[in-house]
């Protein structure tokens, strides 16, 4: 069953993670750049606090180029393998029939809590965006990624009416503690960069999830023992 | 008796064998998405960057 898992994950979240960082080069990198022309031509205080400007101007960063184009392939391929280890995982335990179709519906899931959810509260961000504590931004988004994904596994796989009815209200309590805010302030960046931002983000990152959800569900069928 | 038995014994067999290596899956993928979307070190923020901005993970 290990090997099943690991091999269904690794073969789904390669093909995804290479479709996703090819969709990131071509629309959100380009925007990603444009939006560091106007952070820092900012007073440096708009990146977070000033020491940790300092800071992160000190440490290593890959290039700009293709170093840097390298190193976003390195980080979408192991963020999809991550998120195909969850999925295939999930499935496993679900131990309900899977082929690619039902896996788009995994999926789609998959993009309901790790993207749509926190974005709700917490938008894709472009460098350069004001926005409150990091960390409590990061808590916050990994807590209402925990109740959507545990919302809708009590959705979809429990019984009981009311594990479902559950299901829907612990998806629902993150929003109501609500989002880390901040003061909106005028900032570096033109709306209309971070609005397209948000859009590209949103529909590269569905996609990626249909394509994730659909080749788990291929491989983890194929791969069943006969 | 005995096939509802056997089915329910099938079952619970079959949870068992799958429960430890999925769980041992889920916790590996988390730790996966985390170091590329979450961990502090500056070196893992600036070589992860620009994946992390655009899958929409809270950065800096």
């Amino acid at each position: 069953m290990f090997g099943r898992i690991v091999l269904t994950a690794l073969a789904a979240g390669a093909i995804a993670g290479v479709f996703v960082w090819g969709a990131h080069m071509i629309k959100t990198t380009p925007l990603i750049l444009q939006a560091e022309v106007y952070e820092n031509a900012a007073p440096a205080h708009s990146h977070g606090t000033a020491a940790a400007t300092a800071a992160e101007d000190e440490s290593w960063a890959p290039a700009d180029g293709i170093e840097r184009g390298a190193f976003t392939l390195l980080a979408d391929m192991l963020s999809s393998i991550g998120f195909a280890f969850m999925l295939a995982g999930a499935m496993a335990l679900a131990g309900r029939g899977v082929d690619w179709q039902r896996g788009i519906l995994w999926g789609l899931c998959g993009f309901a809590a790790f993207y749509l959810s926190p974005a709700f509260g917490l938008p894709p961000e472009l460098p350069g965006m004001q926005a409150a504590d990091l960390h409590e931004r990061q808590l916050w988004w990994l807590a209402t990624a925990a109740c959507t994904a545990g919302g809708l596994a009590l959705i979809f796989l429990a019984g009981p009416r009311p594990a479902k009815i559950a299901g829907g209200a612990l998806i629902l309590v993150p929003h109501l503690v609500g989002a880390p805010g901040h003061e909106i302030g005028p900032g570096p960046l033109p709306a209309e960069l971070a609005s397209q931002f948000a859009v590209a983000t949103l529909v590269i990152t569905g996609l990626f999830w249909m394509l994730l959800g659909a080749l788990t569900g291929y491989f983890y069928r194929r791969l069943e023992p006969s | 008796m005995s096939f509802a038995s056997s089915q329910t014994h099938h079952l619970a067999h079959h949870r068992a064998t799958v429960a430890l290596p999925a769980v041992l899956a889920v916790v590996f993928g988390l730790f996966l998405v985390w170091g590329t979307g979450f961990a502090s070190p500056a070196v893992l923020h600036d070589a992860a960057h620009d994946a992390r901005h655009a899958m929409s993970f809270p950065c800096h």
